[in-house]
């Protein structure tokens, strides 16, 4: 009995520390980002590096404004939710309520596979199909734009956005759908006025945490965006946040090198939002 | 001083081992242990003069990354003994360093100013920066002027230059890298290019520019290949043999830098003799440059 006790509480504790090593990392990580991220900040001003309009990290006359960069984030994580958002949710409720097992399963298996599929294999595609394609389509002397990077993020958050979906479709209490069909509604109605409503706090997860994977996508947009701190328009050459720092991070010393890091806490800052956002909709589709 | 303390170290070391092997091995015979001891004394002044040891620091330009890996690479081949840092700085820290003494060798993609004085500087490669165009580009030649103009956003279309009416889409390189700073620096277009893509990678300009006709950039030597077209800058092709002879324009020296008033580590000062010997040709040139 008094071994059986102390091995329970040797488990105990294996655990217990397995569970402390995710939260000091998390921990150190928030500070690390902090105490690395603020000085610069401090050095260049607050407003001055959110809202400055113009990076020149290695000029003479060095300027540190990320504006284009935040700006580019959210357009383009805005652009990949429009063009996403809608295909995720259609492939999702077919999955759940209108495909046959076997026709199913294959969309389900090529889903998960494209979960799968590296981000630098997306930027590789991207680079060589995509912006050759968008450079032909509108005529443009170089396909590096927003636009190239709004189609391969939209095509990387699918996955997030399906899979999610269809479990909250799948967990739709059946009666409602019943009811609905008895009271003489089509299968269509029923899955777009009774089935997505209802699993409406669980497609909206599966919306934010895609967002939360196209906001934080570096390779693949690096290889498509043109990487050009421009003010963010669709067929401009452009810079997101995570691709800032990426690009410069091997070769930056002093400010330059601590405005990266600012530019990670902004970054992180966002994340930070999103899984605030995320976990709000998680409890509230508990609460039903 | 150091040095030869970890040399007796070693030694000593090597010795211990020897003689725990002759215990291990369970011979009583003392012949084994009398030559085990009587190698470890002939081997001290050996350890001091054939094998050297130690850490050499060097600092400096980024763009030498790969040159002064390459020749790290190989002289820690051959010394195992040896460690060489390197710190990608810039050319002007490098410098800086070497004068202060906070690194061994200080390594610089440029000529020394004269106000940095007290300094031996040693050409260990040139680095030659092709300009390329894209293989249907019917443009041959572009002087150093009109380079400057396309990049300036001055020259728009290629029609300007001779080529076909089609608009320019310059390619180049992130803000830091050692190729852009080259590049910049040499034709005088610091801070003034109008770029319209950013890579990350000599690699992604290069394909970059190998899959739109509008495009120029610029690359290494040694990594421009057959998908793009090398120009020809003021009637100059861009070979080892014009870098050399000096008649190719867009080129710059790789320094290796050491101050005058301290000597060098045994070990230090045989790297450099090592990067400057012919020896070291072959490595220079897989790293992408050219020894002078």
């Amino acid at each position: 009995m008094k071994v059986k006790k102390r091995v329970e509480k040797v488990i105990n504790a294996v655990f217990f520390i397995c569970g402390l090593i995710t939260i000091i990392a998390v921990l150190a990580i928030t500070a690390y980002m902090v105490i690395s991220g603020v000085p610069a900040i401090r050095e260049i001003g607050l407003v001055d590096f959110l809202f400055g309009q113009v990076w020149r990290s290695t000029g003479s006359n060095p300027e540190y404004g990320i504006l284009p960069f935040i700006l580019t984030s959210v357009y383009g994580t805005l652009g990949a939710c429009i063009i996403g958002v809608p295909i995720g949710i259609m492939t999702a409720v077919y999955l759940a309520k209108i495909a046959n097992s076997r026709l199913g399963g294959l969309v389900n298996t090529a889903v998960e596979l494209l979960a799968g599929i590296p981000s630098v294999v997306y930027g590789l595609i991207g680079m060589m199909i995509l912006v050759p394609g968008i450079m032909k389509a509108f005529d443009l002397k170089s396909g590096t734009t927003l636009l190239a990077a709004i189609i391969v993020l939209a095509i990387m958050i699918l996955p997030n956005i399906i899979s999610i979906s269809r479990t909250a479709l799948l967990s739709v209490p059946e009666e409602f759908e019943e009811a609905s069909l008895a009271l003489g509604a089509t299968k269509m109605e029923t899955v777009f006025k009774v089935s997505v409503p209802a699993a409406k706090s669980g497609i909206t997860a599966g919306i934010v945490l895609g967002i939360g994977r196209a906001i934080g996508e570096a390779m693949a947009v690096m290889m498509v965006a043109g990487n050009v701190a421009n003010m963010p328009s669709l067929l401009t050459s452009v810079t997101f946040l995570t691709t800032a720092v990426s690009k410069e991070m091997a070769y930056a010393s002093g400010l330059q090198r601590e405005a990266l890091f600012s530019i990670a806490l902004v970054l992180f800052v966002f994340i930070i939002i999103i899984n605030i956002i995320l976990n709000v909709f998680l409890k509230r589709g508990d609460k039903k | 001083m150091k040095r030869i303390g970890r040399a007796i170290g070693l030694t000593a070391a090597a010795a211990l081992t020897v003689t725990l092997f002759a215990g291990c091995s369970g011979t009583t015979e003392p012949a084994a242990s009398e030559q085990a001891d009587a190698g470890a004394a002939e081997a001290t002044p050996e350890v001091q003069t054939s094998t050297l040891s130690g850490t050499i620091s060097t600092n400096g330009s980024t763009s030498m990354e790969s040159v002064i890996s390459a020749l790290k690479e190989v002289f820690e081949a051959d010394n195992p003994g040896v460690t060489i840092t390197y710190d990608a700085t810039g050319s002007s820290a490098g410098i800086t360093a070497a004068m202060d003494g906070s690194a061994d060798i200080g390594l610089s993609s440029r000529t020394l100013k004269e106000t940095e004085t007290g300094l031996t500087a040693s050409v260990v490669a040139l680095d030659g920066i092709a300009i390329i165009v894209n293989a249907a580009n019917p443009v041959e030649d572009l002087t150093v002027e009109q380079i400057a103009g396309l990049f300036k956003g001055e020259i728009t279309n290629w029609s300007e230059v001779g080529g076909n009416d089609m608009e320019v889409t310059l390619v180049g390189r992130e803000a830091g890298s050692g190729t852009r700073d080259g590049f910049e620096s040499i034709v005088g277009v610091a801070e003034e290019c109008k770029y319209d893509q950013e890579m990350t990678s000599t690699g992604a300009v290069i394909s970059s520019v190998a899959t739109n006709e509008y495009a120029i950039g610029y690359a290494s030597l040694s990594s421009v290949g057959d998908t793009v077209k090398s120009v020809t800058v003021g009637g100059v092709p861009c070979t080892e043999e014009t870098i050399l002879d000096g008649t190719y324009a867009i080129q710059r020296p790789f320094v290796i830098v050491t101050n005058d008033s301290t000597t060098l580590s045994e070990a230090a000062q045989a790297f450099v003799d090592f990067a400057l010997s012919p020896e070291a040709k072959e490595v220079i040139e897989a790293a992408g440059a050219v020894q002078p």
